[in-house]
């Protein structure tokens, strides 16, 4: 057992927390206050290698250990939800599909600019009806000899619209359930296919949620991602490795906040001392910073699993568990201590306990780990 | 085209703090990083890297073992080859000593056209590393280069001044130091940092590098620390006493002046 | 010389590690073990309770026959045929410490550049007992080279015992490289200056922390004391260079007293005989160009001058501007003021804005909310100008104005530049 950081791991939280502290900290609270995805900065982490990082380098991905990626998201994330999710989002529900299931072909032509960051990555399968329900799909792929031709919507899509490279789940045989539900790899630009309502949300304001639209889109054939009736599994697994990326976010969320409370307290003074020297507010601090480390202890278990080819689906639903909770609970606080001040938008603990509550509910709620955890208690 | 690059590795002075209390230097928790100016002089070097791909770029520093996680990150950021000139004789060297240790090093690496070191470290601000290091090496500088140019081995450099700049002509090899506004450093790239941790970074000893010792080292510097303190607290504020805007002003205006702040 | 512990008498409390500044203490076994990064500062001495840290003196045998070395001397930079200020500050400094030498050592002026003779009465005027001129074409403008060669040339035959530079962007560059070729010492930006053990001792129980019961006053010691801030101003060293010479220094312009202007002062003038070739010159100065200061940034300016509410409406931010432009700052504001859509958003300094950390810091018309401390108060020295006396800015400043800031602010402006 080893709890040390490797040179890499150590590198890559330096050089990430360098960029968040100098490229995204200083526009957080205008993307936040303008719903605007962060273009330039995205280009950039794509420059740096990390739109690609836990793919190997013979696909143009940056050959990184799972452990190294979340840190990167949760660095992020300390500084802006937004960006968190969007690397999230990309590697984990679209890159990773594409390099698991993909044929040789779909790999040589999607990855390198997925990888590389030249192109932004998404995932589609959400929808009006069928939301934790997963398998209530109503969006249907005929089989047209020599394309597929969709039909049907999807909604709260990260990256709707901005994205270039979707993979989207739909029925191909509705008589038969999970199994048949089959994954496809969709082009912006394919006919047919078009971005509906951009979503107004709460938080994580600067990445962008919106509904797709297939109207007889018609899908080269080859674009089928993996067996035919074998969607479901594609997205249950990748949702598998995109719970520890929102992990990592919920937790990256409740250690910017925490460290924001820290300084806040250092500073603000009441009754003629700071607000660390009342014990009462201490402990509570004391308090989370427990709840933070227990749940990063879980979530990093979690990664190493994955990272050793070991089951991790409990794992990672566990630590997604407690790292959004822990995101909610500790965000909820900082606002608490920072009183007035904290409900207004000088201070960044409003925007960040906005950003918390997304990740009890995306990518599978907090109830739906429950089910996933229980269900393995009592199996 | 090979290119060296001094860096040094320095406590970030920004997170320094004093103790309110007993008045000394809280040093704990304050994290090692690579010297500002350093990262624009190797900052530069990469860029002309990126132009032309087959120049070869070595970063050199002196320092302790520990020194080595500074070049990894040089590494990460494109650097091509790191060596670390570490060796208890080396140790408490002042700019001349150090400048002669470096010189040495630079010597055993063989051929360069261009030296390029930052202007001061931000731990001891004395700008002179690369003045003497070139003086060691009989090579022409530039101090203060805020913009560089190149074409068929002619430099073109503005060095800054306190009131505009000069434009200054050399040919290499020259050793040539850099400011901020020269450009701006570029992040360390993930691939980077996975070859970065398992590059093999050279490790030179005082006889490695043939070096004389009487000329590196605490005894063998010129200059020495007598003494060393904290400035005393800063006292209270004031409040300017005065009947009149004048009275005000010239009190606050004075006590300046005296305390030599403008 | 060196830091030694002495290991019976440490106890492995660790204070001395924490007291080092440069990490150069590590525990092995339990007991205190100095590296390579010691640069004895001996910030661990007086750390240790147990008085197991001691600095070996060793009486090192320097390679130069120290009283060969006479006289103090100074680089008197001229650009474009003007002294620089700190040329003739440094004139009144090495005055002072001439005398602290001996009554029979000089200060002396060394002037180089193309055409000269103009100045030579001027350094007079300001102290020089002595003239060094170098004149000739080929030191018309600065080099490196140039200037380099003639001046060591000159040192190694009239041996100085102290060079003074001021720390100029040509100071800097020039001084090094001497020193380097002469293999003796230098100090870089010093900001105080001593010869005599006594005033030295004085400036430090007057202006540091430093405990200096054990010094004797009357030690005799004659070698220059040269302090300066270190490690990012945190610190101040005293550096020494005792047994090489001559002794080199560069000085931080603005610090230093000049001597009071006495007109038809006179000195003695030698010329020194350049000896250069345009073989000598590796650099070519293709132009010199004058800017006008560029605009800094907020967060890299060295004084700030911000308004707030105080201001009234938008026009009270002339008065603002003019204040920058006076002191030469940069111009700031609080959220009140670019809330109330009187200047961009970009001046604003504070939690939501730009957080600044200038030499001075100028809040006029600002009360001090929270928001608006978060991003100045580590500014080295605050001054608040308010009518309210009660505001909370006045808690952080260093110098509280209480007044109307359209009467004060003039005020500072006519008196900043007056001698």
């Amino acid at each position: 057992m080893d709890f040390n950081l490797t040179r890499e791991q150590q590198m890559i939280k330096k050089m990430i927390k360098e960029f968040a502290a100098a490229e995204v900290a200083p526009i957080a609270e205008y993307l936040d206050a303008e719903a605007e995805f962060p273009k330039e900065t995205v280009a950039k982490l794509g420059e740096l290698g990390v739109m690609g990082m836990p793919f190997p380098e013979e696909y143009g991905g940056a050959g990184a250990d799972y452990i190294a990626y979340i840190m990167a998201v949760e660095e992020l994330s300390k500084v802006c939800a937004s960006h968190g999710v969007i690397v999230q989002t990309h590697n984990a529900l679209c890159c990773w599909p594409i390099f698991t299931y993909g044929t040789e072909e779909q790999k040589r032509k999607y990855l390198p600019d997925l990888l590389s960051g030249k192109k932004l990555g998404a995932f589609g399968l959400t929808e009006p009806n069928a939301g934790t329900d997963a398998a209530m799909q109503q969006t249907k792929a005929e089989d047209k000899g020599d394309h597929w031709l969709i039909n049907g919507s999807k909604i709260f899509i990260s990256g709707g619209g901005i994205a270039e490279v979707y993979v989207i789940m739909a029925m191909t045989d509705k008589s038969k359930g999970t199994k048949g539900i089959s994954a496809f790899i969709v082009e912006k630009g394919m006919p047919g296919f078009s971005r509906g309502k951009k979503e107004n949300k709460m938080g994580i304001r600067g990445s962008i949620a919106a509904e797709l639209v297939f109207e007889d889109c018609i899908v080269p054939k080859e674009n089928l991602l993996g067996e035919l009736g074998k969607g479901f599994k594609v997205a249950m697994t990748s949702l598998d490795v995109g719970r520890l990326g929102i992990a990592a976010q919920a937790l990256g969320i409740a250690q910017g906040a925490f460290d924001q409370t820290v300084a806040y307290m250092k500073q603000r003074k009441q009754f003629g001392k700071t607000l660390d020297k009342f014990q009462a507010l201490a402990f509570e601090m004391a308090d989370m910073k427990t709840r933070i480390d227990s749940s990063r202890l879980l979530l990093y278990y979690a990664c190493n699993r994955r990272q050793k080819g070991l089951p991790s689906t409990v794992e990672a639903a566990q630590a997604k568990l407690a790292c959004s909770e822990t995101a909610m609970y500790v965000t909820t606080k900082a606002v608490q201590f920072h009183g007035g001040y904290g409900y207004i938008k000088d201070y960044p603990v409003e925007r960040m306990m906005r950003d918390a509550k997304i990740t009890e509910i995306y990518e599978g709620t907090s109830e739906v780990m429950k089910m996933v955890i229980s269900g393995d208690i009592f199996k | 085209m090979k290119i060296i690059v001094c860096v040094k590795q320095v406590p970030d002075t920004n997170e320094v703090k004093i103790d309110p209390v007993k008045g000394t230097l809280i040093r704990e928790g304050v994290p090692s990083i690579l010297n500002h100016d350093d990262a624009n002089a190797l900052e530069e070097a990469l860029k002309i890297k990126d132009e032309n791909p087959d120049t070869h770029i070595t970063v050199i520093t002196m320092g302790p073992p520990q020194a080595k996680e500074m070049l990894q990150e040089c590494i990460a950021m494109g650097a091509d080859d790191a060596v670390l000139l570490s060796d208890r004789a080396l140790g408490g060297s002042d700019t001349w000593a150090t400048s002669n240790a470096l010189a040495a090093g630079i010597r055993k690496l063989g051929e360069y056209d261009i030296i390029f070191t930052g202007r001061q470290a931000i731990d001891g601000d004395t700008a002179q590393v690369g003045p003497q290091l070139a003086e060691k090496l009989k090579l022409p500088q530039v101090t203060y280069v805020r913009e560089f140019a190149m074409d068929e081995g002619m430099i073109t450099v503005k060095r800054a001044l306190e009131n505009g700049y000069e434009v200054l002509k050399l040919k290499t090899p020259c050793v040539l130091t850099a400011i901020k506004e020269l450009n701006c450093p570029r992040y360390m790239s993930v691939r980077g940092i996975y070859k970065a941790a398992k590059f093999d970074i050279k490790v030179w000893n005082a006889a490695d590098i043939g070096v004389d010792l009487a000329k590196v080292g605490l005894d063998a510097s010129p200059t020495n620390v007598y003494k060393s303190f904290t400035p005393a607290k800063k006292g209270k504020g004031v409040i300017v006493e005065g009947d009149t805007a004048k009275e005000i002003a010239d009190g606050f205006i004075s006590d300046l002046k005296k305390k030599h702040i403008i | 010389m060196a830091i030694q512990v002495i290991k019976e008498k440490c106890k492995g409390c660790t204070l001395c590690v924490k007291a080092c500044p440069f990490n150069a203490i590590e525990m092995i076994d339990r007991l205190a073990v100095i590296n390579e990064k010691c640069t004895v500062c001996n910030q661990c001495i007086p750390a240790c309770k147990f008085d197991a840290i001691i600095k070996t003196e060793e009486t090192k045998k320097g390679p130069v026959d120290l009283s060969a070395y006479k006289d103090v001397w100074v680089f008197t930079e001229q650009r474009e045929g003007k002294l620089m200020n700190v040329a003739l500050e440094l004139l009144g400094e090495g005055h002072r410490i001439s005398r602290e030498i001996g009554s029979d050592t000089k200060v002396c002026a060394v002037l180089v550049g193309g055409n000269v003779d103009h100045l030579i009465d001027e350094l007079y005027a300001y102290g020089a007992d002595l003239v060094y001129v170098a004149s000739d074409p080929l030191l018309e403008r600065y080099t490196t080279d140039g200037y380099a060669k003639v001046i060591t040339d000159s040192i190694k035959e009239y041996k100085p015992e102290i060079v003074l530079f001021g720390a100029t962007h040509i100071g800097r560059d020039l001084a090094p490289r001497i020193a380097a070729r002469l293999d003796t010492g230098l100090t870089a930006d010093c900001t105080r200056l001593d010869v005599n053990t006594g005033n030295y001792i004085d400036y430090l129980d007057q202006y540091t922390t430093m405990n200096t019961k054990d010094m004797d006053r009357n030690d005799g010691n004659k070698n220059l004391k040269q302090t300066r801030p270190a490690f990012g101003g945190n610190l101040m060293a005293t550096i020494v260079c005792p047994t090489h010479r001559p002794q080199m220094s560069t000085v931080r312009p603005g610090v230093m007293d000049k001597l009071e202007k006495m007109q038809g002062r006179k000195g003695a003038r030698v010329d020194l005989k350049p000896d250069l070739k345009q073989d000598d010159f590796f650099v070519e100065v293709v132009e010199v160009v004058k800017a006008a200061k560029q605009m800094v940034s907020l967060t890299e300016a060295q004084i700030v001058c911000s308004g707030g509410r105080g201001l009234g409406d938008a026009s009270g931010f002339e008065l603002i501007k003019k204040l920058a432009s006076a002191v030469g700052g940069v111009v700031g504001a609080s959220r009140a003021a670019v809330d109330s859509g009187w200047i961009d958003h970009c001046h604003q300094v504070g939690q939501t804005g730009t957080t600044v950390k200038p030499k001075i810091y100028f809040a006029c018309g600002i009360s001090g909310a929270i928001q608006h401390l978060a991003g100045m108060q580590t500014s080295d020295i605050i001054v608040a100008i308010n009518k309210n006396p009660e505001a909370p800015i006045f808690e952080v400043a260093d110098y509280g104005l209480v007044g109307d800031l359209f009467k004060i602010i003039p005020e500072i402006i006519t008196q900043w530049d007056k001698e």
